[in-house]
């Protein structure tokens, strides 16, 4: 029976929608559409640039389909138009500051750790499904942008370090690099909403 | 013996499972021997595991829509 529990093979499907079929490229957007956005919300942090972005990528994936070549992944590359339009929302958004995923950021130092308390067992109990939510997006939203798009590709979009460089234009040392200081800077953050309450007083280093 | 710093800068790959063996049994044993880097170790992976689950921003159903009138059209052109 179509439209059961059998995911039709996406190789397929985007062959499909390289042949004209309607339905095989609706297929990818309800597949990656939710992802899209939320790569989108992380990037630009403003709902509208986001929707905005969505729209546009997937356009242009549609546009571009002849182009795409089936040495990577489609994810990979939707992902990658999408970051290069998030990235342009971004920068018109701060006409004031460039923004880079090749700008100089410190390096050595911010990888120490500054807050090192033991976590409870279940820290997400403590908060709600929408205060967890909360906690989550303040805390990687508050990273700069090219540890923010770094970390968002790997560890939640969950792409490879190969697939994040590429989808960056960046070396893979520097998505290593970056990811890195990323997960060290969020595991600092949440470390304040996490940690034993009676670790509060201990002094470490 | 690893310095701190030395296991820091490891950590990523080590917590990705994307170190040799030898590189792995010089961070177990620098995590046996210093608390504070078994907690970054802990924390961070927690942290990892914590982002993976999160979920996703719903679309607002006029935006899902916009967009597929927008392809329906490109589709319309194209076909001229």
């Amino acid at each position: 029976m179509p439209g059961t529990t059998q995911i039709p093979d996406e190789t397929a499907v985007v062959l499909q929608a390289r042949e004209g079929d309607a339905k095989a490229f609706s297929e990818l957007v309800r597949r990656y559409e939710n992802k899209i956005f939320r790569l989108a919300m992380h990037i630009t942090q403003n709902r509208e640039d986001a929707e905005d972005v969505l729209q546009e990528t997937f356009l242009k994936a549609y546009e571009h389909l002849d182009q795409f070549q089936g040495n990577s992944k489609f994810y990979t590359w939707i992902v990658r138009i999408a970051v290069n339009q998030a990235l342009m929302k971004l920068r018109k958004r701060k006409t004031d500051k460039t923004v880079s995923m090749d700008e100089t950021i410190d390096t050595g130092e911010d990888t120490i750790a500054r807050e090192i308390a033991a976590w409870d067992e279940n820290p997400e109990q403590r908060y709600s499904r929408e205060e967890m939510n909360e906690i989550l997006t303040t805390a990687v939203d508050s990273l700069a942008p090219p540890y923010r798009a770094v970390f968002v590709l790997r560890d939640i979009e969950e792409l490879s370090t190969e697939e994040t460089a590429e989808a960056l234009d960046l070396s893979i040392p520097a998505v290593k690099s970056r990811l890195l200081r990323a997960r060290l800077q969020l595991r600092d953050k949440l470390t304040r909403f996490f940690k034993h309450k009676e670790d509060d007083a201990f002094a470490y280093m | 013996m690893l310095t701190c710093k030395e296991f820091l800068q490891e950590l990523s790959d080590y917590l990705d499972e994307n170190v040799d063996a030898e590189i792995r049994a010089k961070l177990e044993q620098h995590i046996t021997e210093c608390p504070n880097c078994w907690v970054v170790c802990d924390t961070t992976k927690r942290t990892i595991r914590i982002y993976k689950g999160m979920e996703t921003h719903p679309i607002a159903p006029e935006i899902e829509a916009r967009l597929l009138e927008a392809l329906e059209k490109k589709r319309a052109a194209a076909k001229k």
